[in-house]
């Protein structure tokens, strides 16, 4: 393994067994209650071992992360993957907010920069950035490891966690990604989290660029729910662009009028396109898995991925 | 001004150094006049083949105006140490494409009275750090400030921030260290910044 460290998480040890590993996500929003949360975690549980809990994605000012890997794990008994931004948390907030998950049980933290806050829903707010995400892992990897903060103060107790970056195989160029995940994983990170994918051929180039950091990777999809998701993710998310050809099919399942005829057209368009990929990169690439963002579109899971388990 | 042994230190390594001092910030407070410019030569020693001052180093036309007598003993340099301001550092850098290395750690720049085109390159952050970045400042360049880039936010080379109009800091830097068959200072992994150095520092005083 790449960072020398136990696996802690369940989602660690498949890995480590050699198992191919399929993961979710969950998105709590602009929530005060968590039902939905739960709701989608409950669908996912029979086909991932583990689930990302989003923080702020897009720099939206949400619920945080933390209470709902928490209640995830607690009341569902599904494993989470703690998604934590720099973008809104100095050094001292983050050694916080880690302790507390440690108390609450968290085995899994994905270390992330965070979209820049004037690409989301409070524009005028302060980006923080005290420490980019290569820091972060530096700061984790003294946490975990060395059992002191960032400055060297000790922490009392132990803190058993592994840690997630993130990657994106879609970057042009490509080299300066690479080589920024290699000084990460250098500096402490267990495995690789991409980017959503559609591009087989980039997946595939990238995964065998990163061979050589001996890091697990899990490969990114997100199923298009509808042809509006689509839309906005091919306009809107920095770096993803869908296929001309997919977004196409998108489209002509939304003329259907009945929404029932709608939905089948929608979920056979990404059964179509995502069942080959997910089986060419398990047959064909090392990959140590599949992290599929279905965000409240858990029922493409059962076609996509039954097989799988 | 950094201390001489980082200075010494970044410049170990190259056989021939230009130094460029500042006719105008930089001289009124001290750290690259005419007088801190021989006194610098003097430090370095034989493998300093030039030194030059110019009236403005952040303008890029003084550079134009004040460097074409110094050419030939620049186009021989291995490396320009510039003893101004972020900004003097990185014009250097631009107009002469050479490896530049700040001779001070920035901590405020002064304003300067003109309507015209600024480009804001110098945030007077106290760790200068232009002689591993190719001579462009991710502080002030990527709107994360991050040290240890490029984020998954550039896009062909342009940044998330800005609607994708202005280049990714971290692929210039890339782009120019690459150029420069440096790129293992571009792999080094670069720890957090210690803001302690500028907090509440209101009174500069030389």
């Amino acid at each position: 393994m790449a960072s020398n460290r136990p696996a802690y998480s369940n989602l660690m040890k498949e890995i480590e067994k050699g198992n191919f590993v399929l993961t979710g996500e969950l998105e709590p929003e602009k929530i005060t209650d968590l039902e939905e949360v739960l709701v989608s975690a409950r669908a996912m549980k029979p086909y991932v071992v583990a689930a990302n809990v989003t923080d702020n994605p897009l720099a939206m000012a949400y619920m945080s992360s933390l209470i709902p890997s928490y209640v995830v794990q607690r009341d569902v008994g599904l494993e989470t993957v703690y998604q934590v931004v720099v973008r809104d948390r100095n050094r001292l907030a983050l050694t916080s907010d880690l302790l507390a998950a440690s108390y609450l049980g968290i085995k899994n933290v994905l270390a992330i920069s965070g979209d820049h806050t004037v690409l989301g829903d409070n524009k005028g707010g302060r980006a923080v950035y005290d420490l980019d995400s290569a820091q972060f892992v530096y700061l984790l990897k003294k946490m975990i490891d060395e059992g002191v903060d960032l400055a060297g103060n000790e922490i009392h107790g132990k803190i058993e966690m592994n840690v997630g970056i993130a990657a994106n195989p879609n970057a042009n160029p490509l080299d300066p990604e690479i080589l920024k995940i290699g000084r990460k994983v250098k500096i402490g990170a267990d495995f690789i989290q991409t980017q959503t994918m559609f591009d087989i051929d980039l997946t595939k180039e990238f995964l065998k660029e990163t061979e050589r950091f001996n890091c697990p990777t899990l490969v990114g999809i997100f199923p298009l729910k509808s042809f509006g998701i689509a839309d906005f993710f091919d306009k809107y998310i920095p770096g993803v662009s869908v296929p001309k050809d997919l977004l196409a099919s998108m489209k002509k399942c939304k003329e259907e009028s009945d929404k029932e005829k709608r939905k089948v057209l929608y979920d056979e368009v990404n059964i179509e396109f995502f069942s080959p990929f997910i089986k060419e990169i398990r047959k064909t690439t090392k990959a140590a898995g599949i992290h599929v963002m279905a965000v409240l579109y858990e029922r493409i899971l059962d076609p996509l991925l039954s097989e799988m388990i | 001004m950094k201390p001489i042994e980082e200075v010494q230190a970044m410049t170990e390594t190259y056989e021939k150094i230009f130094i460029v001092g500042c006719g105008s910030c930089s001289t009124s407070c001290q750290t690259g006049g005419e007088e801190q410019v021989s006194e610098m030569a003097e430090k370095l020693g034989d493998k300093v083949v030039g030194t030059a001052m110019v009236e403005e180093p952040c303008d890029l036309r003084l550079d134009r105006r004040d460097l074409k007598a110094h050419k030939a003993e620049i186009g021989e340099a291995d490396a320009i140490l510039v003893m101004s301001c972020g900004v003097g550092v990185q014009t250097l850098g631009d107009y002469t494409g050479k490896i530049v290395l700040p001779a001070s750690d920035t901590l405020f720049i002064g304003q300067t009275e003109r309507i015209g085109k600024f480009y804001d390159r110098c945030l007077a952050c106290g760790e200068c750090i232009l002689d591993e970045t190719g001579g462009i400042c991710p502080i002030t360049r990527c709107a994360k400030a991050l040290l240890n880039g490029p984020c998954g936010g550039q896009v062909d080379g342009k940044c998330e921030v800005g609607e994708y109009t202005y280049d990714c800091a971290w692929i210039t830097i890339y782009d120019r260290l690459k150029e420069q068959d440096r790129l293992d200072l571009f792999m080094k992994f670069r720890p957090p910044r210690d803001y302690s150095k500028k907090t509440l520092t209101i009174e500069h005083i030389f």
